[in-house]
C-alpha cells in the first residue's frame, strides 16, 4: 500500500515538472507584457537540443545546459521580431511554434531510436531510505527541487525586490514605465530570454528525465498547457504549482487507468488533460474582474518609443 | 550611428506587397544556407525543392490539390483574424468536418452521388462550423481565451479521429488496419482532369476566395468585421455586437474548414485514416498571414504553401532529407514576413547616436 502511494507520487512528480518549468518562464515573460505562444516550439528545440547533447557527451548536466541555450537562443528570435521589429505577438509565437516543431523534426531526425541515461534520482543516505517520506522529499531528481526553488525565486524576484517592481510596472503600462525612464525593451528582452531559458528546461526534463528517447513532436501540447496553467494562476507564481501538480496528476492518472484496463477507450482518456484545460480556463476566465484585476494591462502590446 | 523606426502614420501600400516578396526572398536564401549546412548543395536542393515539383508530371494539379485546402482554411482564417478573433484551431475544424462528411458517406454509401455528395459536403461544414462555435461560445460566454481552447478542442478532434477509425468505424475488411472502408464511388469526390488527383476541391476554394472578397469588401458584415479588428472602440460606439461578429467569424472559419476536411478526405485520401492531413491547419494560418488577411491574396500564398508540401517531398525521395524541412520553410517564411511587415507601418532612419528625446 504504501508502495504504491509513494510510486503514485513519484510518477506525479515527474509529470508535473514541465508544466511547473515552462510555465514559471512564461509568467515572468508575461508580467514584463509579453504573451509569448511559443512554448511549445521553444520546449521541443530545448528537448532535442538536450538529448542530442547527453547523447553525444554521455553527460545529463551538458544536456540541461544545451537545453536552456537552445531556449534561450530560439526565444531571441521571438524578442528580436517582437520587440526590435515590432511584430504582432500571437502571429510570432504561433511561427516560433511552427518553426520550432519542424526545427526539432530535422534535427532529432538522426536521434530516433537512440537512449539517454534518465537524470538520475537523488539520494541522500540515511533521508532518502526513511519510508514514503525520504523517495518524495529526498529522492527526486534535481530538477524537480530547481523547479521549486525557481519559483520560489520568481516569487521573491516579481514582489519582494526593486527589479521586480519595475519588471511588473514594464508589464502593466509600459508608456509610464518609459515615461519615468525605465528601459522597456531591455527589460522584456530579458524577460522573453527567461521565458526562453525556461521552456529549454522543461524540453530538457521532457527529453532526458521524463522520457530518455527523442520522438517528434514528443511535447504533445504541454507547451499550451503551460500556457493555460499562467492564466489558472492568474499569473500568480504560487498558484503555478497548483495548476502544474494539478494537470501532472490528470496526466498520470490517464496512463494509471488504461493500466488498470478499464474499459474506456484510450482516446478519451488521453483527451482528458486538453479537456481539462478547457474546463479550467472557462472556470477561470468566467470571472472578467479577477482576470482584469491580475492581468499585466500592456499583455501582447506593442510597445514603440517615438522620438 | 543606429538605426530607428519611426512612424509612418500611414500604412505604406507599397510595403504591403512588397514586404511577402522580399520575405521570400528572404527565405529562399536561408533555405540555401540551411541545406548547405545540412551538407547538401543549395542549388540543386533549392531546384528540387522548389522548381522540380513544378516542372514534374502533374505538377500544376498536384499543386492545386495542395493548395485547395489551404485556400479553403486561409480565406475563413483571413477574415476571423481581421476581426481579431485568433482561431488557431481549423487543423480540428477540418478534422471533424471530415469525420461529419465522411460519416455521413460511410453511413449510406448506396445513394445517388447528386444526393449524397452534397449531403456529405454538408454534413462537413456542419461538423467544422460545431467544433469552431464551441470556441464561439467559450469566448463569448466565458471569457476562455480562443488562441488556447481552439488549439486544446484540436488535439482532442485528432483523439476523436483516431478513436473512430481503430474503433466503431474501422474497416472489418482492413486487415486490422486503423481505418475505414474506401467511400463507395457515389461518395467519393471526383477528379475533374482525367488520369490527375485534381477534384471539385478547387472550384469550391476559388468560389470561397471570391465570395470572401466580396464579403470582405462589398459588404457590411465584412466592413463590421474589419472594424471591430481595427479600432474595437469604434466598433462598440457603432452599434456593432460583438459577440454576434465573434460567432460569425468563427462560423466561417470552421465551415470552411470542415469542407476543406470533407473533401480531402473523399478527394485524394479515399477514406478515413489517423492522418488526414499534413498541418493544412497550421499552414493556413501562414498563408493567411502571406496572403495579407485578404481573399486574394490567399490563393496566391496557398500556391506557395501548397509548394512548400510538394517540394518537402521531393527532399525527401531525391535528396534523403526529412519532410520537416516543410516545417522549416514556413516557420522562416512567417518569420521573414512579420520581421518586414514592420516596414509597412515604420520607416527605417539611420541617425547619429544623439541621444533623441524622450517621448512615449
Amino acid at each position: 500500500m504504501d508502495f504504491q502511494y509513494t510510486s503514485f507520487i513519484l510518477s506525479v512528480v515527474i509529470a508535473s515538472t514541465p508544466l511547473l518549468l515552462a510555465a514559471t518562464g512564461e509568467l515572468v515573460a508575461e508580467r514584463a507584457g509579453v504573451l509569448n505562444l511559443g512554448v511549445e516550439g521553444m520546449m521541443l528545440v530545448g528537448a532535442i537540443a538536450a538529448f542530442a547533447v547527453a547523447v553525444t557527451t554521455g553527460s545529463s548536466t551538458l544536456g540541461i545546459l544545451a537545453g536552456v541555450g537552445a531556449g534561450v537562443l530560439t526565444s531571441l528570435i521571438f524578442a528580436l521580431l517582437t520587440l526590435s521589429f515590432l511584430s504582432n505577438q500571437v502571429a510570432t509565437g504561433l511561427a516560433l511554434t511552427i518553426f520550432g516543431t519542424g526545427l526539432s523534426a530535422l534535427i532529432g531526425k538522426a536521434y530516433v531510436g537512440m537512449v539517454v541515461a534518465r537524470l538520475p534520482q537523488i539520494h541522500i543516505p540515511g533521508l532518502s531510505d526513511i519510508p514514503f517520506f525520504g523517495p518524495v522529499f529526498f529522492g527526486q531528481d534535481v530538477l524537480v527541487y530547481v523547479s521549486f526553488a525557481l519559483v520560489a525565486a520568481v516569487y521573491w524576484f516579481l514582489f519582494r525586490t526593486h527589479a521586480g517592481l519595475v519588471l511588473r510596472a514594464v508589464g502593466n503600462s509600459h508608456d509610464a514605465a518609459h515615461a519615468i525612464g525605465f528601459p522597456v525593451i531591455k527589460i522584456r528582452y530579458l524577460a522573453v530570454m527567461f521565458g526562453g531559458g525556461m521552456s529549454g528546461l522543461a524540453g530538457a526534463y521532457m527529453a532526458i528525465a521524463y522520457n530518455t528517447s527523442w520522438s517528434e513532436g514528443m511535447t504533445a501540447g504541454r507547451g499550451w498547457i503551460a500556457l493555460a496553467l499562467v492564466v489558472f494562476a492568474t499569473w500568480r507564481p504560487f498558484w503555478l504549482v497548483v495548476g502544474a501538480y494539478l494537470f501532472g496528476s490528470i496526466m498520470y492518472l490517464s496512463l494509471y487507468i488504461q493500466g488498470f484496463g478499464v474499459h474506456i477507450p484510450s482516446q478519451f482518456i488521453s483527451a482528458l488533460p486538453y479537456a481539462s484545460t478547457v474546463v479550467v480556463l472557462v472556470a477561470i476566465s468566467r470571472d472578467r474582474k479577477r482576470i482584469r484585476l491580475n492581468a499585466p494591462a500592456s499583455l501582447g502590446k506593442t510597445f514603440h518609443a517615438a522620438g | 550611428m543606429q538605426l530607428k523606426l519611426e512612424p509612418r502614420g500611414f500604412q505604406s501600400k507599397f510595403w504591403s506587397y512588397a514586404s511577402p516578396v522580399l520575405a521570400i526572398a528572404l527565405t529562399i536564401v536561408t533555405m540555401g544556407v540551411i541545406f548547405l549546412v545540412l551538407g547538401k548543395d543549395p542549388a540543386v536542393s533549392l531546384y528540387t525543392f522548389l522548381i522540380e515539383p513544378l516542372v514534374a508530371e502533374n505538377g500544376a494539379t498536384e499543386l492545386l490539390v495542395k493548395a485547395s485546402p489551404l485556400i479553403l482554411m486561409g480565406v475563413g482564417i483571413s477574415l476571423a483574424y481581421r476581426a481579431n478573433v485568433w482561431d488557431i484551431g481549423a487543423e480540428g475544424e477540418f478534422t471533424i468536418g471530415a469525420l461529419f462528411g465522411g460519416g455521413v458517406g460511410l453511413a449510406f454509401p448506396d445513394l445517388p452521388f447528386a444526393v449524397l455528395f452534397p449531403a456529405m459536403l454538408i454534413a462537413g461544414v456542419i461538423g467544422g462550423m460545431f467544433w469552431a462555435l464551441i470556441v464561439a461560445l467559450l469566448r463569448t460566454r466565458f471569457n476562455a481565451n480562443e488562441i488556447l481552447t481552439s488549439l486544446m478542442l484540436t488535439y482532442i478532434a485528432q483523439l476523436i479521429l483516431i478513436y473512430m477509425v481503430t474503433g466503431p468505424w474501422r474497416d472489418p475488411q482492413g486487415f486490422g488496419f486503423p481505418q475505414t472502408a474506401m467511400f463507395s464511388a457515389n461518395a467519393t469526390n471526383p477528379t475533374i482532369i482525367e488520369g490527375t488527383r485534381l477534384h471539385l476541391g478547387i472550384f469550391f476554394a476559388l468560389a470561397a476566395a471570391a465570395a470572401g472578397w466580396l464579403l470582405l469588401t462589398r459588404s457590411l458584415l465584412g466592413f463590421q468585421l474589419r472594424v471591430q479588428g481595427f479600432a474595437p472602440r469604434a466598433a462598440r460606439f457603432a452599434g456593432f455586437k460583438e459577440n454576434k461578429l465573434v460567432w460569425t467569424a468563427l462560423a466561417l472559419t470552421g465551415g470552411l474548414a470542415g469542407l476543406a476536411g470533407t473533401l480531402e478526405v473523399t478527394g485524394p485520401i479515399g477514406q478515413l485514416t489517423p492522418q488526414i492531413s499534413p498541418g493544412y491547419g497550421y499552414t493556413a494560418i501562414i498563408v493567411a498571414f502571406l496572403g495579407r488577411l485578404h481573399p486574394i491574396g490567399v490563393v496566391f500564398a496557398a500556391l506557395l504553401l501548397g509548394l512548400s508540401y510538394l517540394g518537402g517531398e521531393a527532399a525527401q525521395i531525391e535528396l534523403a532529407l526529412p519532410s520537416a524541412v516543410t516545417g522549416i520553410f514556413q516557420g522562416v517564411l512567417l518569420f521573414y514576413l512579420l520581421g518586414c511587415d514592420t516596414l509597412i507601418l515604420y520607416r527605417l532612419r539611420i541617425r547619429s547616436s544623439r541621444p533623441a528625446a524622450v517621448r512615449a
